[in-house]
């Protein structure tokens, strides 16, 4: 529509300049301040070494990877939220983070190493999207409802799973744990899988976007209109477990990302998915660089779990979004 | 050839018998009206038309192509259906959402073309909804939502609408604006099929009526020859007075 089109770019356009900002600052920003210069000298091949390992060893791969992790949440919640029609729907809603959870915190209490961990979150993931989809087929073909439904009840149980591991957990291994529930970023290091996946799906949901607001209107409407309801669903489905499934393999649980930046948009941009998408993406990188930036520096040295700052930045959002909507 | 070709169809209500089998062929230029009680199948039949439900038995035959060999966006292509419920659990502006009943001619790369938009404002106009196009459709009221989905319909240029009670919620000007609207499209060459409550309605714009008793027994034909006081007061099991305004039946509870 030439009418929003215009807009709708300069939007898209304003968020990529918002991202490439935030990642900058992130790199920036630490215990040792970079000046604009010494990174320049460092993207050119020369600096410090100091610099360099600082930059190329830590700073750049955890803002990557805080990048991709907010991404890949906000293109999962807004998938969600359009797959079950339900504004309240986020990456989790369906079980996904208390299976990975309960993978991960398995990992740990038998101390298996960063790669057990990872692995055993994303084993964790695909099976709690396994168990609900399973669930939810039942006698006669799943429906949004059925889904969500299993999905909460799900989650529920690997609460309860969860809650078990962390009280027979040693003690020296709890903080480790509450930071992975929480979220945390600090032993992120490859994040070039996840923008792999990142950049696919944004590839891949940019040609649905259409045939998405069109399924926004109810599966009814939407087979009236000429779309293959059951198959588009079904790529939805396992298109937002995927991401999602990768998301807290990277940086653990982080919350709120998911439900909140798909949701800002919708109110400043409209609710076109051709737009909202790939601005989710850009949108929840950038929010989450940011918070990720904010969790290890407002307490340097100690660092904070980074879903502390976006349930601190997204409750009080959230909330005032409701408020104003209603 | 007929537009829809309703061959031994039986459509599927749990609990309920086959009844009579229904055929019958829609051309294109009719004007065709469901009636019946409520809970005698009207909507089901709409939906099992559309494709949206399987049939029981039978087969249904879209434009000389039995509708299960037709992808959905095929059918999109030929048929509109106006259903009776909507849902918007999203905002979306009156424009937007009649832009999307061109959803089946637009390929996953192309944007709407500004021939569509043309489209989609002279669809607002016939159903004067202009002054609105840019409202929040969860903002309009009933009536103003239920022109919002006729207009969708008529930017989809169907060859054949199926309407679910296209006159709900409407004011008295509005039900003729679009009994005038759909007997227009048929004038143009589109087959028109809707599912009315309202007898008077359909003995004023039908040529042609279905009538659905809750049993599954049904018969059609020519509207004069269907529209029987002592067939429709058992249709409704409820007495009818018939007065003539105009030389037209107007059939009264009595």
């Amino acid at each position: 529509m030439p009418a929003i089109k215009s807009p709708a770019l300069a939007a898209l356009l304003a968020l990529t300049a918002l991202g490439l900002l935030a990642l900058l600052l992130s790199v920036a920003v630490g215990s040792v301040s970079i000046s604009l210069q010494d990174l320049w000298a460092v993207a050119s091949g020369g600096g410090s070494d100091l610099h360099r390992e600082l930059i190329m060893s830590l700073r750049a791969p955890r803002a990557l990877a805080a990048f991709s992790t907010g991404g890949l949440l906000a293109l999962a919640g807004a998938l969600m939220q359009v797959l079950l029609r339900n504004p309240l729907a986020d990456p989790y809603v369906l079980g996904i983070s208390g299976g990975a959870a309960v993978g991960a915190l398995g990992a740990m209490l038998i101390g298996g190493g960063l790669a057990l961990v990872s692995g055993s979150a994303f084993a964790g993931a695909l099976l709690s999207t396994l168990l609900v989809f399973g669930l939810a087929q039942g006698g006669g073909g799943w429906t949004p409802t059925r889904l969500l439904l299993t999905g909460v009840v799900v989650a529920a149980g690997w609460g309860a799973v969860i809650t078990f591991m962390l009280t027979m957990s040693p003690a020296d291994r709890l903080p480790g744990m509450l930071y992975w529930l929480m979220g945390d970023l600090s032993y992120a290091r490859a994040p070039y899988a996840a923008w792999l996946v990142m950049i696919l799906a944004v590839l891949l949901t940019l040609p649905l976007g259409r045939s998405l607001n069109v399924l926004a209107r109810g599966p009814l409407q939407a087979a009236a209109l000429g779309i293959a309801v059951k198959p588009l669903e079904w790529l939805v489905y396992v298109l937002a477990s995927l991401l999602t499934a990768v998301a807290v393999t990277t940086a653990g649980s982080v919350g709120f990302v998911g439900l909140i930046v798909p949701h800002m948009l919708r109110l400043q941009l409209g609710n076109d998915q051709r737009i909202i998408l790939p601005a989710s993406v850009l949108a929840g990188g950038t929010l989450l660089t940011v918070a990720d930036t904010l969790a290890r520096t407002v307490m340097a040295p100690e660092q904070l779990p980074v879903g502390v700052i976006t349930a601190l930045l997204g409750v009080p959002t959230f909330l005032f979004l409701l408020h104003r909507n209603r | 050839m007929a537009v829809l070709d309703i061959e031994h169809l039986v459509i599927d209500i749990p609990g309920r018998g086959d009844g009579d089998p229904l055929s019958l062929q829609v051309e294109s230029g009719q004007r065709w009206g469901v009636l019946g009680p409520n809970g005698a199948g009207k909507t089901t039949l709409l939906h099992t038309l559309a494709g949206l439900r399987a049939p029981r038995r039978g087969r249904v035959v879209l434009n000389g192509t039995p509708l299960t060999h037709l992808s959905r966006r095929e059918v999109a292509r030929q048929l509109a259906v106006v259903f009776q419920e909507r849902q918007d659990s999203f905002p979306a502006t009156v424009m937007e959402t009649v832009l999307i009943g061109r959803h089946p001619f637009l390929s996953a790369w192309q944007r709407e073309s500004a021939e569509d938009i043309h489209l989609a404002h002279e669809a607002l106009s016939a159903v004067s909804l202009t002054l609105l196009e840019d409202r929040l459709v969860s903002t309009l009221s009933g009536g103003e939502r239920q022109r919002v989905s006729i207009a969708t319909a008529l930017t989809q240029q169907p060859t054949i609408w199926l309407a679910d009670e296209p006159t709900n919620h409407l004011d008295l000007h509005h039900q003729v604006a679009v009994m005038t609207l759909l007997n227009q499209q048929a004038d143009n060459g589109a087959a028109v099929f809707m599912c009315l409550h309202d007898l008077n309605l359909a003995a004023r714009w039908c040529d042609h009526l279905l009538l659905l008793y809750p049993d599954g027994e049904c018969c059609s034909g020519p509207a004069e020859a269907m529209l029987v006081p002592e067939a429709l007061e058992r249709l409704y099991d409820q007495k009818l007075v018939v007065a003539h305004v105009n030389g037209a039946p107007v059939f009264v509870p009595g």
